[in-house]
């Protein structure tokens, strides 16, 4: 290969100084890199392998056209500089997503723009700082359950607020505490319905009411969405701002991480504090629309994940009405484990009905020498991906399990005759799982403790 | 399910959702009826239809740009295993995309410069507003130096996330070579913040004053750059950089501007307070080498509101496209690209340059401002007309000036046409003029 330098179109750039003369990644052939990668997916499980009752995650299939849809060259390869007259297409399928989310969630209005769930968050609590600031209200503070997932104290903290914690009361918000911790200083109070035990918050209009008596505003995180599909909605309970998460309750796939997106709604007394720009139809045409002084302005390098929007919008489509057997599905599916595993002799803390997921304790387990973590690596031998553990905070040694509306009733029986093996099972054997993957225990400890974080330091 | 609702003792579904007090309760939504496969893949298709894809309508965008993707990026991307898969908290049941994560940071690492990298955040411009917060952190002054020339919506994206600490951003001029002064001197500053190559397309080679305003300053280095940049250019390691941040387009689509990869990767000494996922290289209880996720207690699930950042989700699966893309060309073939990027805008620039434009910089990668000869709306108009689009026109900062992106992806057929079309276009003008 010749030297940069002696390009002609381009070795007046290269002064001595800027060139680079170290590369180290190295040169591979296709079959190489393949076949590499083949092995790493192999070592990886997701929701196509099998059972990933991950609670709050909401992990159910991803139907295969969503990917489809997705790889058309007129969106692959559009760019979002372009001029409106050329991107109509996407800005239809923003447009009309953005009012299927207001009829599905009971707001007036969304914005696209936020790319996961926390990021949403952040929006509205930016919104609200706007909302207050625009008043000429100084609201400092936003209150937050102790069952609340880290990302609501960490988003309201990132927009500037202080963070109140109020303690949980039989897994639910204490109407009292709530009360007592209402004031001219809270901005937000911020709540998940139903709440990270799957139990439906059933005084939510009290709370609303309060919420509102104090002038703050009610904000909801979308996360547990996919349980009252079609059977309520956070804009009639009262809710002020939502977020809801397109990869969870919409089907899109959770990319090992992501891709997400977090769509912010609002009522209309708040749709001018959303991010610009907003897609605006006329006559059949399709436009953005900057001009919002009121505006936070944006949150996102430009119009959000819109390939994640697009898949949202093709499994709305799909289901469309039916969306509400979505949350039946999911409903009963979770009731029924629950009331599987109580039997096999497992502990439902507040037990009761539950929407579309529950939490086990297994502090039970603990005067044999058994956690949480141990009965999660077991289950690996028997082909499951673990559920959520040691969340929500509020249950001691939590098993989170949201086995959403996809699986079989075959499938929960088998997960739960494989919990209830492993409640009877040679405690060494659960110590030491798991015993049939890729690898054995991983030491994370070790993995703080040395730092290698790069092949270099290997 | 009749068996399951025997076996929960109730008759009907409905009894499931009665904790919803009866008053907010409702039976459905008032959505179309579900729609078979085939009706939903041909509904949107016809929506698409109405957009003009790269093939329809060459353009010459810049800040994302089309690139290629090999077939096996795609393929690979594409494995179940991969997408259908959460944030590994069971490291055991994902040890695939734990290792692809660690190999991601190393060769971030590699191209950057830096020792750590995390794996994404959601763009360059929430990439560079977390890397402002982390900067407040650790130096705990008010102020922020930016370029006054970086693109708007950057702009407004850290804007936003400066609210909640207070954090003041004050804009640094531009000096004649299209670069950031750096004679600034000013009090209380945690980060100068700089783009190399900057929003003008400009190549910034003083990497000796850098330093030393940084020194000046005693502020941290933040550099956005260009991973494609890097495989020919130096690494911001080579001039003082404490944490770099980019956009990390290899292997990923344009997709109408989302999702993207925001590439965030700093100096060890601040890897506590670095924001978002890192994974981290042990044992497993054989002694057999594992990874897994590590220095979780920065983050949002474990330190709630006093975490480094509240990013939960973030955008893992393009940081397996941008890994498999650096495999499949290597270094050789990165390099390749590049060139092939730089000669092109060359190319496309001189082209320019002989029918009217000015370029007022010459030092420039795969983007470059070029000022137009007659309005630049008027001609970009023009040009859309005759089934090209134009670069991206930049008014607020130059009269008339264009950023045009060019690619390995732009043909010198495609420049070539693109050129005599504004060359009539002008001619026309002039015509009219006359």
């Amino acid at each position: 290969m010749k030297l940069l330098n002696e390009i002609e179109e381009i070795k007046e750039d290269f002064v001595p100084e800027v060139e680079r003369k170290e590369l180290n990644i190295p040169n591979l052939t296709e079959r190489e890199v393949v076949k590499h990668f083949l092995h790493l997916s192999q070592m990886n499980y997701g929701v196509d392998t099998g059972f990933y009752p991950l609670g709050s995650c909401t992990m159910k299939y991803n139907p295969k056209l969503l990917e489809r849809v997705a790889k058309n060259e007129k969106v692959s390869f559009v760019h979002p500089l372009q001029d409106e007259s050329t991107v109509q297409g996407c800005l239809e399928i923003m447009h009309k997503l953005e009012r299927a989310l207001c009829e599905i969630t009971g707001m007036d209005a969304f914005s696209l723009q936020p790319c996961a769930g926390a990021h949403g968050e952040l929006t509205g609590m930016l919104i609200a700082k706007a909302y207050f600031e625009e008043k000429g209200e100084e609201r400092s503070q936003v209150i937050i359950p102790d069952s609340a997932h880290g990302t609501n104290p960490a988003s309201a903290k990132m927009a500037g607020f202080e963070v109140i914690e109020i303690p949980s009361k039989e897994g639910k918000v204490d109407l009292k505490a709530l009360k007592h911790a209402l004031s001219n200083e809270t901005a937000a109070f911020m709540l998940t319905n139903p709440n990270t035990l799957g139990i439906f918050e059933n005084e939510i209009l009290e709370i609303a009411k309060e919420v509102r008596k104090a002038g703050a505003l009610l904000y909801y995180d979308g996360a547990n969405l996919n349980a009252i599909l079609g059977k309520a909605r956070p804009g009639d309970m009262g809710f002020d701002i939502v977020h809801v998460n397109l990869h969870k309750t919409f089907a899109t796939p959770h990319g090992g991480g992501g891709p997400g997106a977090g769509p912010v709604g609002v009522k209309s007394y708040l749709e001018k504090f959303l991010p610009i720009p907003r897609v605006i139809e006329k006559d059949g045409k399709y436009y953005f629309h900057y001009d919002e002084p009121s505006s936070i302005g944006m949150v996102s390098h430009f119009y959000g994940n819109f390939a994640v929007l697009l898949k949202a919008y093709a499994y709305i489509l799909m289901k469309g009405k039916e969306l509400k057997s979505v949350a039946e599905k999911a409903v009963l599916n979770a009731n029924y484990l629950m009331e599987k595993l109580r039997k096999a002799g497992y502990h439902v803390p507040f037990y009761g009905r539950r929407m579309h997921e529950f939490v086990l304790s297994l502090a039970n387990l603990r005067e044999k020498g058994v956690r949480a973590i141990d009965v999660a690596k077991r289950l690996l031998d028997y082909g499951f991906h673990p559920p959520t553990i040691y969340f929500p905070l509020i249950v001691d040694e939590a098993f989170m399990i949201e086995p959403t509306e996809d699986e079989s009733k075959e499938t929960l029986d088998e997960f739960a005759e494989a919990m209830e093996k492993i409640l009877h099972e040679n405690v060494d054997l659960l110590k030491k799982a798991p015993h049939t993957m890729p690898v054995g225990r991983v030491n994370e400890a070790l993995a703080i403790k040395q730092l290698i974080l790069t092949w270099k330091e290997l | 399910m009749r068996e399951m609702l025997e076996y929960l003792g109730i008759k009907s579904i409905e009894e499931l959702f009665e904790d919803i007090p009866e008053e907010i309760r409702i039976d459905g939504l008032n959505l179309p009826p579900a729609k078979e496969e085939m009706e939903v893949e041909m509904e949107i298709k016809k929506i698409l239809e109405k957009n003009k894809s790269f093939f329809d309508m060459p353009h010459f965008l810049p800040i994302i740009k089309p690139h290629y993707i090999p077939a096996a990026v795609e393929e690979i991307v594409g494995r179940q295993e991969f997408y259908t898969s959460y944030t590994p908290y069971q490291p055991e049941a994902s040890q695939g995309i734990l290792q692809a994560m660690f190999e991601y940071q190393s060769v971030v690492c590699e191209l950057t410069g830096m020792d750590v990298a995390n794996v994404s955040m959601y763009d360059s411009a929430t990439a560079l507003a977390e890397a402002c917060l982390m900067a407040y952190r650790i130096k705990k002054k008010k102020k922020i130096l930016i370029p006054s020339n970086i693109f708007w919506n950057k702009k407004s994206v850290l804007k936003n996330y400066a609210k909640g600490v207070g954090l003041e951003i004050v804009e640094v001029g531009i000096n004649k070579d299209g670069k950031m002064n750096l004679d600034m001197d000013e009090e209380d500053v945690s980060a100068i913040y700089i783009e190399n190559p900057n929003f003008f397309g400009v190549i910034d080679n003083r990497y000796k004053e850098i330093q030393e305003m940084k020194e000046r300053l005693d502020a941290m280095l933040i550099v956005g750059t260009d991973p494609l940049y890097l495989t020919i250019f130096n690494p911001p390691s080579k001039y003082g950089a404490d944490i770099v941040i980019g956009e990390g387009y290899f292997g990923n689509p344009l997709n109408f501007g989302g999702p993207l990869l925001g590439i965030f990767a700093c100096k060890k000494e601040h890897v506590r307070q670095m924001p978002g996922k890192i994974v981290g290289a042990t044992v497993d209880a054989n002694g057999n080498r594992a990874f897994c996720m590590t220095l979780q207690t920065r983050e949002q699930h474990i330190r709630r509101s006093k975490a480094t950042s509240n990013i939960c989700s973030n955008e893992a699966l393009l940081c397996i496209a941008f890994l498999a893309y650096t495999a499949v060309l290597g270094r050789s073939g990165l390099r390749k690209v590049a060139i092939k990027n730089m000669e092109n805008a060359k190319y496309m620039a001189n082209e320019l340059e002989k029918i009217g434009f000015l370029l007022p910089y010459k030092n420039f990668f795969n983007e470059f401002v070029a000022i137009s000869p007659i309005k630049a709306e008027k001609l970009n108009e023009q040009l859309l007309e005759k089934g090209i689009h134009g670069g991206l026109i930049i008014d607020e900062y130059i009269k008339n000036g264009i950023l045009f992106g060019v690619t390995e992806m732009h043909s010198k057929n495609t420049m070539d046409e693109a050129v005599k079309k504004m060359k009539e276009i002008l001619e026309e003008e002039n015509e009219t003029a006359k």
